[in-house]
């Protein structure tokens, strides 16, 4: 009955929650599999492909840093299913003109997805190389118009304990939520995504979901993840492991094997999967492989200083 | 008997350990996951730490639990926590320095959790070197004040631990109580034992 006159009534109004959001997964599906030859191949000018071996998707789902779910590695895999990312929406604040709560559907209607293979290098020492898609961060942001006085624009992740256990445990240091921020040169790097899948599929909760930052050049921890918040500003944004322990994180964290760590040694990384006979060492190589793509960004900075 | 139980239970996080490098053999990641370098280092690591308090709790729990025949075991808990913590030590050594002695170097000196963490090792390797009945002869009343030392490798475990925590301090802070509990508990019992001896002596 319904079906037959859907232009006369808005769905929202008569759809019940269930039948609507089961509605969008399904149209969501759709629109991933249709859309997949049509993603834009990453072979454009400045946006190198990766030509190493993908680490297997089920390393890519189930090894994951997300504190918000726990400490462990397995962590977000594990408890991450508790998460609601629909409906989704984002606040956007500071130095923009269109500043306001958005839906997420909105903000990403429209929007070219692409494809992207890219290294993934974690401060701990171990890297992945993952096929993200998402939406170049350009793009994304430029919706907003920010003026001219957005230097810098913080990343907020959901702060949601109910869902989140991780943020209820008593003994984590981290005064949640968890914020990171780029400059505006580097959001606005063609390298740099809002990625919202991985291996071709919607990006999983413990991955970040509904869509998380990727800055390639950059340690994974400067990539907030379930990103509810957008705030463009005039002066430097604090990042949570900077206010953590700012002797060992700072605001920059470029890929850099020449300034050591006062935990891991830069030098190498472990490439997942890393075996028992094949530890898979490898030299970390300059802003993880991108100094071609960006070390322009960070002309005349003492990068030893800048860390 | 007493010591064949204790064997067999202080050998599982090893026969566990065996079990997963035999099934990552044939299929890899299966139980050491996407990194097997960590996932035996921790694992090592922790059961290390474990049993080195244990062995240090194995005179106060005699006394609280009253079973003296606990006494026998003490020796072979703590070589197993030395075996547990020198494995820790290889696994380092083979996928996280790549036996890079340069590399090593550089960790030793300028990161203070594995310097904290190595001194604890030479202690302890030097006090399993010293644990026969031999040694502990020839040794004699310099024995005991040689194996003191564990207290200052317990100490510095447990703050190995904690520098290299990130975040999630629950478990260091339960080693941290476990060590606090024990030296309360012997400063007591030599308060104790003072008493006594002045008491003998009024």
């Amino acid at each position: 009955m319904l079906i037959k006159r859907p232009q006369d009534i808005a769905t929202s109004e008569i759809t019940q929650e269930s039948v609507f959001h089961s509605r969008r997964k399904f149209v969501k599906s759709l629109g991933l599999a249709a859309g997949a030859p049509l993603l834009a191949s990453s072979l454009r000018a400045n946006v190198p492909n990766v030509d190493e071996e993908l680490t297997p998707e089920s390393i890519v789902t189930s090894y994951n840093n997300f504190y918000e779910f726990g400490m462990d590695k397995g962590d977000p895999a594990r408890y991450a299913h508790a998460l609601t990312t629909d409906p989704w929406s984002v606040l956007v604040t500071g130095e923009a003109a269109k500043t306001g709560r958005f839906a997420y559907e909105d903000v990403i209607k429209g929007l070219q997805q692409e494809e992207r293979i890219y290294r993934f290098r974690c401060v701990e020492a171990w890297s992945m190389v993952v096929p993200w898609y998402g939406i170049p961060m350009k793009q994304l942001l430029e919706q907003f118009a920010p003026n001219g006085n957005a230097k810098y624009v913080e990343f907020t992740t959901l702060y949601r304990p109910s869902e989140m256990r991780g943020q209820g445990s008593v003994f984590t240091g981290i005064d949640w939520p968890y914020v990171e921020g780029l400059r505006m040169d580097e959001a606005y790097h063609p390298l740099t995504l809002m990625v919202t899948g991985v291996y071709g599929k919607s990006l999983p909760n413990q991955n970040g979901a509904p869509w998380r930052m990727i800055v390639p050049w950059k340690y994974g921890f400067k990539g907030a993840k379930s990103v509810v918040k957008i705030r463009f500003m005039r002066r430097q944004p604090k990042n949570t492991w900077n206010i953590l322990a700012p002797r060992e994180y700072g605001f920059y964290a470029n890929v850099n094997p020449a300034v050591s760590h006062p935990r891991w040694s830069q030098a190498s990384e472990r490439r997942l999967p890393s075996t028992l006979f094949n530890p898979n060492r490898r030299p970390t190589l300059p802003f993880n492989g991108y100094a071609e793509q960006v070390a322009s960004l960070y002309a005349g900075m003492d990068l030893t200083r800048h860390f | 008997m007493i010591k064949v139980v204790a064997f067999a239970v202080l050998s599982l996080p090893l026969v566990w350990l065996c079990i997963a490098i035999a099934a990552d053999i044939s299929n890899p990641g299966s139980m050491l996951g996407a990194d097997a370098g960590e996932t035996i280092l921790f694992h090592l690591g922790d059961w290390g730490i474990r049993c080195l308090l244990l062995a240090l709790s194995v005179s106060t729990i005699r006394r609280w639990l009253k079973i003296p025949k606990i006494l026998r075991v003490r020796r072979m808990v703590g070589v197993f926590a030395f075996t547990y913590l020198f494995l820790h030590f290889l696994t380092y050594l083979w996928f996280f320095a790549g036996f890079d002695w340069a590399l090593i170097g550089e960790d030793l000196t300028e990161r203070p959790y594995i310097t904290v963490g190595f001194t604890a090792l030479v202690i302890l390797s030097l006090l399993t070197a010293t644990s026969t009945n031999g040694w502990q002869r020839r040794l004699r009343h310099r024995w005991r004040q040689l194996h003191k030392l564990v207290y200052l490798a317990a100490s510095l475990g447990v703050l190995h631990f904690w520098w290299l925590t990130k975040d999630g301090y629950g478990e260091v802070l339960a080693y941290g109580l476990w060590l606090g509990v024990l030296f309360v508990d012997r400063w007591l019992a030599s308060r104790a034992v003072n008493t006594n001896q002045l008491g003998v002596k009024a």
